[in-house]
């Protein structure tokens, strides 16, 4: 559908049309608005950035309905697919990933990929998680008071792992945390966004070329040598994958460690209780936290391909939806006392991570990440405070990926 | 209690292994393999709980 071209005062239902994303009042949870719609309208058109107006869903079993429907499509070429942004849609041209492509095209890139990310062999990496967690740790011990927890410690773990999963130079950190930035900002023009796109696929196609002439025994040189000189993937594919995992793979734990120690530091029984380290409580912890934080916040995008009755509504073929796992996640219906941490939460089947063909691929490796991380943090400082007033934190409103910009801590 | 599943549409997401470890394995592409397709009664909250987180919901519980 095309900018809505209603005059003002023309039709009253598209000037009532609420804007999305909305903004937030509380820091910590999701905008009230959300939790209106969810009540009073779950299935609801919305106004997106260009004047498109797709369907918001925000009912937890109406956003796994949507996302496990084969009527609904990922695909970010189609007409109608609700763009995030105009330096999203603008990247597309030369970064396709699987992320936004439909079966069977997205599961045989998946497929490649699925051994490396099982549970099990994701839990082989606990070692090396442990063993950068601690240096980390003590890096920061034996540095100034106060420091930023987000560039000490809740950035550069996730980042080193995955550089090291792929086969990426750490050392090349600055490029590509800077890069990654800039495309998960939404405030950034199209122009540099695709800079950083460009930039950050030619680094990653010299580093595929290596891999090409050179095994190494990692993520990415596994693709090169038994997928790109096998001819069943290009390098510029082997690239675009490259790109999701790097970016996907660090932003997302590294805000869910910088705002889930802040959101722990506001629960102090909480946080003792997480501290003490019992498996048990830090695995319920990390799903709790990942459910009421929802960092990847702006929905899940989607457009139907075929029309579809839902809660009384029916999405017509073509038309945009945005499955809002934010809202789903503090849906009363599937959670009691929703807006509460309740660490111990049991059957805590939360949408953090998606619904469908596309839950996230590097859940297994952003848990034993996070349930190794948090215990280790406050077991190390057991005295570890936010150092400024709340009111001088700022969130990040206008990234793809919610959290803290910086939490300066000390102990 | 029989368990089926449908290997063709599994996305490897593991999440049968971690609600029902010892029920549900992943092969080596990621695949989900059942460990044991009668299963005892005690592991049915866990297999239920699989079959509800189960992304691609290829999970079904016969009895
Ligand atoms: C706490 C950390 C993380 C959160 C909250 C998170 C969240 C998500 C969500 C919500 C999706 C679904 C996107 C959609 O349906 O449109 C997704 C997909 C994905 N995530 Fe994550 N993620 C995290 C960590 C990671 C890590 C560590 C990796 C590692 C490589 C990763 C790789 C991916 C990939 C490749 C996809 C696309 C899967 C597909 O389309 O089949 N994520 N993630
Ligand atoms: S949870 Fe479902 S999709 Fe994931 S591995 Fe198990 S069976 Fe496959």
């Amino acid at each position: 559908m095309t900018p809505n071209t209603i005059t003002a005062g023309h039709d009253a239902g598209a000037s009532a049309t609420p804007a999305y994303p909305m903004k937030r009042g509380c820091p910590f949870d999701p905008p009230a608005e959300l939790a209106q719609l969810r009540t009073e309208k779950p299935i609801s058109r919305v106004r997106l950035w260009d004047g498109s107006s797709p369907w918001l869903v925000t009912r937890y079993e109406d956003v796994r309905s949507v996302l496990a429907d084969p009527r609904v499509s990922a695909d970010t070429d189609r007409p109608g697919y609700p763009a995030t942004s105009a330096a999203i849609l603008a990247r597309r041209k030369n970064t396709r990933s699987f992320i936004g492509m439909d079966d069977p095209e997205h599961s045989t890139y998946r497929k490649m990929l699925i051994s490396d990310f099982t549970v099990r062999r994701t839990g082989s990496l606990r070692p090396l998680v442990e063993k950068i967690v601690n240096e980390l740790l003590d890096a920061m011990e034996r540095g100034p008071r106060p420091v930023d927890l987000v560039e000490a410690f809740a950035l550069p773990l996730p980042s080193m792992v995955i550089c090291q999963m792929l086969g990426v130079p750490y050392a090349d950190h600055d490029f590509f945390q800077s890069h990654s930035r800039a495309l998960l900002d939404l405030s950034v023009d199209v122009q540099e966004s695709m800079r950083a796109n460009d930039e950050l696929r030619e680094y990653l196609t010299g580093l595929v070329a290596a891999k090409e002439a050179e095994p190494t025994d990692d993520v990415l040189g596994r693709l090169a040598q038994q997928r790109v000189l096998t001819g069943e993937l290009s390098r510029d594919d082997a690239v675009s994958m490259a790109l999701l995992l790097l970016v996907a793979g660090h932003e997302t734990t590294a805000n869910m460690l910088g705002l889930g120690t802040l959101t722990l530091l506001r629960h102090p029984e909480q946080a003792a209780e997480v501290r003490d380290g019992d498996p048990g409580v830090v695995n319920s912890a990390v799903e709790e936290l990942l459910r009421l934080l929802t960092v990847v916040h702006s929905g899940r995008r989607r457009v139907a391909i075929e029309d579809i009755e839902i809660g009384g509504v029916t999405i017509h073929a073509g038309e945009g939806i945005i499955a809002a796992g934010e809202a789903a996640n503090r849906d009363p219906a599937a959670f009691v006392l929703p807006d509460d941490l309740d660490i111990h939460r049991a059957d805590n089947h939360h949408v953090a991570f998606g619904f469908g063909v596309h839950q996230c691929l590097g859940q297994p490796l952003a848990r034993l990440e996070l349930q190794i991380a948090y215990p280790a943090l406050l077991r190390r400082f057991p005295g570890l405070r936010v150092d400024v007033p709340i009111e001088e934190i700022r969130f990040r409103d206008q990234m793809i990926v919610y959290g803290v910009q910086a939490l300066p801590v000390s102990w | 209690m029989k368990i089926a599943t449908d290997r063709e549409r599994c996305i490897g997401a593991g999440q049968c292994v971690l609600n029902a470890p010892d029920v549900f394995d992943q092969d080596d592409e990621g695949t989900v393999v059942v460990l044991d397709d009668h299963p005892s009664p005690v592991e049915e909250p866990a297999v239920r709980a699989a079959e509800h987180a189960c992304p691609a919901r290829v999970i079904s519980l016969v009895s």
